[in-house]
């Protein structure tokens, strides 16, 4: 296969009066828009599958009056909030005020370099991958807290403390599962976790079967994680309005939203890619490929859709039970029996 | 015991599972979403729309200024001034409904001893400036005028359960 970044990075130097550093940067540039200019596009489409995934459970049409079948509403909600005015209320802190939505959305794009979509598709292939998801996931929380914080409004500050509770519980669970992965795979690296996953059994080699308890912990987790029903409290329209982002209009606000999105599809990603074997086709005979990791990505996306549709909202209290009380036992007798099951190279995962 | 089964079954999410199922029979269900301008929905025929004073098929205006319709009115939406006519009968000479205090309840056409102000099936109307929802004599004749086949058949098919 041809690599066209290596072929751009030959073209650029062949024009002779670019120095080397800048083309260097100028492919990795080229290379992080190839990732995000989709992500982006994905975002936008997903927020009208959501309303219609919702409608149609609610027996309703959703969205489609916006072209045909209402494929263009995306865009015209887009262009909606560019042209509205960003407020910035009078009593807030305004450097962090602005700084918030750019807080939650960057670690939600920078998450995508280690993903990787293929054996040899990916943007940073560093050995500390699952590292880097961990460190960078966590850090989504800050432009939550710091939006309800700054923005000196009683329901934004309320969302943003039961943000910050939740994650951080969720938080645990979440690198608890991943330690599980880490322990079945035997890496960091987010390339060899898929490698690992290759076995015989097609679908049934994936971590998913051994790690069953693992994988639904750690989907609900992702669920908590982005603040998506049925685990948003921080949001609550119906009880603290909309909690941390509800001082934010125009653009900030768009920027909340794609830092929403972008993390439900990072959480669907990472989980396919930990659990449901990325690019391994389920089907023996047909080959491998990025489309496998989309499809699995996208039915996660799906899960979340229905989640939401389905689901009232928990209680404060009973997150934090789930999290605490549940999940954190469950995925700490679950990880002491990988570590048995690798030890004892239980076939058909571990038998290598 | 029970408790512990209890337990176990909700580690199963089983509940949960459920609901899914449930929203996802709905997810394949018919819609039932009336899209607008283009669909309908049924109408009755004592849909009480837009009002009109009807005349007898002669020409003559059924109204016989009784006031009926204006002493009953709850919103005190209706304005009716009368004198008698050079041949002996009484006759508004003015009638004014505002449909910007009229609360659609239908007493005005349920009070008309000659079935003169009824309430039309039309309801996409709008004013566009003030006094368009001013419903004078002139207008509401016109009214009538408009709709009058659609009048005559609905108080057809609804005489036998007046």
């Amino acid at each position: 296969m041809i690599n066209p970044f290596a072929l751009l990075q030959e073209q650029l130097t062949a024009l002779g009066f670019i120095p080397a550093p800048l083309v260097v940067v100028a492919v990795i540039v080229a290379k992080i828009l190839v990732i995000v200019l989709p992500l982006m596009g994905g975002v936008a489409y997903l927020t009208l599958a959501e309303r219609k995934v919702i409608g149609y459970i609610q027996v309703r049409l959703g969205p489609n009056r916006v072209g045909p079948k209402g494929l263009l509403q995306p865009i015209a909600d887009a262009l909606k909030l560019l042209t509205k005015e960003m407020v910035v209320p009078s009593g807030a802190s305004r450097f962090l005020f602005i700084i918030a939505p750019i807080l939650a959305l960057g670690p939600a794009l920078a998450a995508w370099a280690v993903i990787p979509f293929h054996s040899e598709v990916v943007l940073a292939d560093i050995n500390a991958g699952l590292l880097y998801l961990l460190a960078l996931t966590s850090l989504g929380v800050y432009g939550i807290i710091v939006a309800g914080w700054s923005s000196n409004s009683k329901y934004a500050f309320l969302g943003a403390m039961r943000s910050a509770a939740q994650i951080v519980s969720y938080e645990i669970a979440m690198g608890f599962a991943l330690v599980g992965v880490l322990v079945a795979a035997g890496s960091l690296n987010l390339g060899d976790i898929v490698a690992a996953q290759r076995g015989g059994l097609g679908p049934l080699s994936w971590f998913w079967v051994p790690l069953f308890p693992l994988f639904i912990i750690y989907f609900i987790s992702g669920v908590a994680e982005t603040n998506r029903a049925p685990f948003d409290v921080s949001e609550g329209e119906s009880e603290i309005v909309a909690g941390f982002h509800v001082e934010y209009a125009g653009m900030g606000f768009a920027l909340f939203f794609l830092a929403e999105y972008a993390n439900m599809i990072l959480i669907s990603a990472l989980t396919s890619v930990m659990f449901l074997g990325g690019w391994l086709s389920p089907i023996p005979g047909i080959p491998d490929g990025i489309h496998w990791f989309l499809a699995k990505t996208s039915f996660f996306l799906f899960l979340f859709l229905w989640f939401r549709a389905t689901f009232p909202r928990y209680r404060y209290d009973q997150i934090m039970r789930l999290g605490w009380k549940i999940f954190l036992p469950i995925t700490i007798v679950w990880i002491v029996v990988v570590a048995a099951m690798v030890v004892w190279k239980l076939p058909p995962w571990f038998a290598a | 015991m029970s408790a512990v089964a209890d337990y176990f079954k909700s580690l199963t999410l089983w509940e949960l599972v459920k609901g899914l199922k449930l929203t996802g029979t709905y997810l394949f269900d018919r819609k039932i979403t009336v899209q607008y301008p283009e669909e309908k929905t049924p109408m009755s025929p004592r849909f009480r729309g837009l009002h009109a004073l009807r005349r007898y098929p002669n020409g003559e205006e059924r109204c016989i200024a009784c006031k009926l319709c204006e002493a009953v009115c709850p919103a005190l939406a209706i304005t009716i001034e009368s004198e008698p006519r050079d041949d002996g009968t009484r006759r508004t000479t003015k009638y004014e409904i505002d449909l910007t205090k009229c609360i659609f309840c239908g007493f005005c056409e349920e009070s008309c001893p000659v079935d003169s102000i009824v309430e039309t099936r039309h309801f996409e109307y709008h004013g566009e400036k003030r006094g368009d929802l001013l419903m004078t004599k002139e207008k509401l004749l016109a009214n009538a005028e408009r709709f009058e086949a659609q009048i005559a058949a609905d108080r057809a098919t609804e005489a036998r359960y007046r």
